[in-house]
């Protein structure tokens, strides 16, 4: 394989926006180790947008995505080190600053989502380590006066004729003087060392012993702390406030408005909440004084019945087959919001000065953070340098930027850096939550009781709508499922109705697919009873040409012993392709009491090839768990326009008395690499609810589970 | 002045008695493995020892702690070589990593009331600390690692 340059000159745009120098800060050696990267430069070399080689051999490399539990800071480190040779445990992590090197080419932006961060850097990381392996090589070849073909790399070293050796950081120097190579190859997969191997994670021992640093844990010379106060109703606005009372408690700085709300500074966060407490705050309520979700819920049925809809995608003729259906099998599923309730709080640092700004933040969105950090700061984007700490969980909801905008403002104010933290109330009543979904389904079967058409039908807001006003795609993370919908059907329209409620929403893992999966892999139930079929077999049906899809299907009937279960057991399947990853699930339960238990979940994953299997089964096992908090328990309700849930007591979570086993098997695969930190969350609430089904008879269309009482077994 | 002991050193603080422990450990100590995550003991990120016993550190106020002994994950073990953070490592339990550290203090607590947990000890003693990453099957293979490791002795020095 052969590819064009990495252009050194990708670093050096990166490095003068980022500041290179400070990256270090927020250094996370993977190891102990001397601390070095851009010190290490005068006697090292940067090789590329990705890799410093200090003069001491240390190695460094920048990872341009966020670290939020999903593994980025070890599978993308060990994209580089299989080309570069060296050994991958030694390396020290920084995250990358803003820099157009860094942007995601599926996402287009520096954007840590979707689940590409693998299938993105699988060519870049690659071409960069094995491109600055080659610089080594002409750099040694150049020294010793000899071919470069007469030499090799060799763990952090380069070897030539007569045992002549010299170390990455003897050479880096001059290597990064060279010119870029241009024809440079990749190894073939057979003679990976590290891909494909469970590697230990590299940020695993920071994380047993407290000294990991996210977001919430940044600490700065002169550092303030602040809270914030928010509109309790979503969208309302500050129309005044006394904060005579706040101003008089101690450790108070400064009370100030902001378009987020009100700010209070501290020196403790503290002392913070409680002079928040003491302010006396009015606001105006807004358009959304009087929603709640029946309303919602309605605006959403009306749409789906009466409003028009936009087609994404037609097959055959749906109406006319539909029309002449034999019989003809109509169902609306429902969904609810969901918070993302990630453990750590937002959270924000900010340092503003009158030259520029420097913003401490868990953040999957680099240029997205800077850019609402400079508007709030009244200073250019360039001036403004993103340190991207560790993520305690994002889920989607650090791609947004709603929390950043109130620590600059504050530190700005103050002429003092300031962290600013929400509470987990704030967290939870403020999130950008997942929207909700009404979605029609209709399907067609004829006269021998083949389904000739299916009619996928969703209404909702669009988070993309919001997140990007200039998107042309109105399908994009509403209808991503069901657009791919695979099933041997020729007749099929997916269409989308898009029905705003007054409310704002954002993206949740797993985004449209766990909303589409569980209408889709629901009804397919259905269908499947209507044609005297079971699920397994009128799947199996329907995949004749979708060998991918029937070998993970029936690999999952296999492990989970479909069909044979003891006795007041039953099993639900369910069958999804998405972010480049085929993966099905079969959830064991019984149900007691009128209450489902759910006893085992079994997972089979074809993903394509795979940097590293163990964090590839942590994913999917985190993933379900994730779907099963949802699927139970999961629910956003609004009174008045405020979100009633507050806390964990509130908005219940899986805890670990309550998990099922989870048996995850990973297929080996040839296919280019997935995605896999979101697929799996998506097929637990139609595996369930299909358990629930042949258990009960009971057909739950809408979630959460928790929410229902069920029929008997 | 409150004086307490932390990590095995003896400190005092003027913070105000009311101060929750947490925000002691983590603003004015700068012990930051300590995480805030609920503030009502519901999740239990903020989880360290008072005298050997697991505590939600963000319900306790600093007043409560006068001449108590306080032990956060800064203070498992100088070197990562706590039988649990051996086995967390071996396992690669940590996905975020944000309530790794409550999770190991509760099952540190555990661990040395009863060295040899079933499952059920396991759950009984770790509901308390939620996962969003969904570690859990992990969590409770390191605690039975972690066990077979106490019970193998010491590792020689």
């Amino acid at each position: 394989m052969n590819f064009a340059g990495v252009n050194r000159r990708d670093f050096l745009a990166a490095a003068t926006a980022g500041g290179a120098g400070l990256v270090i800060a927020l250094t996370l050696p993977a190891c102990s180790g001397p601390k070095t990267g851009a010190g290490a430069a005068a006697a090292g070399g940067e090789l590329n947008a990705w890799l410093r080689i200090g003069g001491d051999n240390s190695i460094t490399v920048l990872v341009d995505r966020s670290e939020m539990g999903q593994g980025v800071y070890t599978a993308l480190p060990m994209l580089l080190a299989e080309e570069l040779e060296i050994d991958v445990a030694t390396v020290h992590i920084v995250a990358a600053p803003v820099g157009d090197a860094y942007v995601n080419k599926g996402n287009g932006g520096q954007i840590t989502g979707t689940s590409n961060s693998v299938s993105d850097a699988w060519d870049r990381l690659r071409m960069a380590g094995a491109q600055a392996r080659t610089l080594l090589i002409a750099a040694a070849a150049q020294e010793w006066k000899v071919a470069a073909a007469d030499c090799r790399a060799d763990r952090g070293s380069v070897l030539g004729p007569d045992g002549k050796s010299l170390t990455y950081g003897a050479l880096a120097a001059a290597a990064a003087t060279l010119p870029l190579p241009t024809d440079v190859r990749l190894k073939r997969a057979a003679d990976f060392r590290l891909i494909g191997r469970n590697v230990p994670r590299l940020d695993t021992p920071r994380k047993v012993d407290g000294s990991a640093e996210f977001g919430i844990d940044v600490r700065l010379p002169g550092m303030l702390h602040a809270a914030l106060a928010q509109s309790p109703v979503l969208g309302g606005k500050l129309t005044s406030f006394d904060a005579a009372a706040a101003e008089k408690l101690p450790g108070v700085r400064k009370v100030l408005s902001s378009p987020s709300g009100v700010i209070v500074v501290a020196d403790h966060f503290w002392q913070a909440l409680q002079a928040r407490d003491a302010l006396q705050i009015n606001w105006d309520q807004g358009d959304n004084a009087q929603l709640d979700n029946a309303a919602i819920r309605k605006m959403l049925d009306d749409a789906l019945q009466k409003a028009p809809s936009l087609a994404a995608r037609t097959d055959g003729d749906p109406a006319l087959a539909l029309r002449s259906a034999h019989r003809r099998i109509d169902a609306v599923y429902e969904l609810p919001m969901l918070a993302h309730a990630a453990m750590e709080p937002l959270n924000c640092t900010a340092d503003v000065r009158a030259d520029g700004c420097d913003l401490y933040v868990g953040t999957q969105v680099q240029q997205l953070a800077q850019a609402a950090a400079a508007t709030a700061a009244g200073l250019p984007p360039d001036k403004v340098r993103v340190f991207t700490t560790l993520l305690g969980g994002a889920f989607g909801r650090r791609l947004e930027t709603d929390f950043i905008p109130a620590a600059v403002e504050a530190s700005k104010a103050l002429g003092r850096p300031v962290k600013l933290i929400w509470t987990r109330e704030d967290d939870m009543t403020h999130d950008l939550y997942r929207p909700p979904a009404a979605i029609g389904l209709s399907a067609a079967l004829d006269a021998h009781r083949q389904l000739t058409a299916w009619d996928f039908h969703a209404t909702s807001p669009s988070a993309t709508a919001r997140f990007d006003p200039t998107s042309k795609d109105p399908f994009d993370s509403v209808l991503e499922a069901a657009a791919n919908y695979f099933y041997a059907v020729p007749n099929v329209l997916v269409r989308y109705t898009r029905q705003e409620v007054g409310v704002d929403y954002g993206y949740l893992r797993s985004v449209s697919h766990a909303i589409n999966c569980f209408a889709i892999e629901s009804f397919m139930d259905e269908v499947a009873v209507a044609a005297g079929k079971g699920p397994l077999e009128f799947r199996r049906s329907l995949l004749a040409d979708k060998p991918r899809h029937l070998r993970v299907l029936d690999e999952a009937a296999r492990q989970a012993g479909w069909g044979s279960v003891a006795a007041g057991r039953f099993q639900g399947l369910a069958l999804m392709e998405g972010y480049g990853t085929v993966l099905a699930q079969v959830a064991e339960i019984s149900v007691e009491s009128g209450a489902p238990r759910v006893h085992r979940i079994t997972c089979v994953v074809d993903c394509g090839q795979m940097v590293n299997p163990k964090i590839v089964e942590s994913q999917v096992e985190g993933g379900i768990v994730f779907g099963l908090s949802a699927a139970l328990w999961g629910d956003i309700a609004l009174q008045g326009g405020r979100v009633q849930q507050q806390n964990f007591n509130s908005y219940r979570v899986l805890r670990i008395n309550e998990m099922p086993a989870i048996e995850v098997h990973l297929l080996p695969s040839e296919e280019p690499p997935g995605g896999i930190g979101e697929p799996a969350v998506a097929l637990v609430a139609p595996a369930v609810c299909n358990a629930i089904h042949a258990a009960t008879g009971t057909r739950l269309r809408k979630l959460p589970i928790g929410a229902q009482r069920l029929a008997r077994a | 002045m409150i004086k307490l002991t932390v990590n095995s050193r003896i400190l005092e603080t003027d913070a105000d008695p009311h101060t929750p422990l947490l925000w002691v450990l983590r603003d004015h100590l700068g012990l930051t493995g300590t995480k805030f995550g609920c503030g009502k003991a519901l999740c239990g990120a903020c989880t360290v020892h008072i005298d050997g016993a697991p505590v939600r550190s963000c319900s306790v106020p600093l007043a409560a702690l006068d001449g108590k002994s306080v032990t956060t994950i800064e203070g498992l073990s100088p070197d990562r070589s706590h039988v649990l953070q051996k086995a967390w490592i071996e396992f690669d339990v940590p996905q975020c990593g944000y309530c790794q550290s409550g999770q190991l203090m509760s099952a540190a607590a555990l661990l040395r009331t009863n060295p040899h947990p079933s499952d059920a000890d396991i759950d009984a003693a770790m509901a308390g600390n939620i996962c969003r990453c969904g570690t859990y099957p992990r969590i409770r293979a390191a605690i039975h690692r972690a066990a077979e490791l106490l019970a193998a002795g010491p590792a020689p020095a």
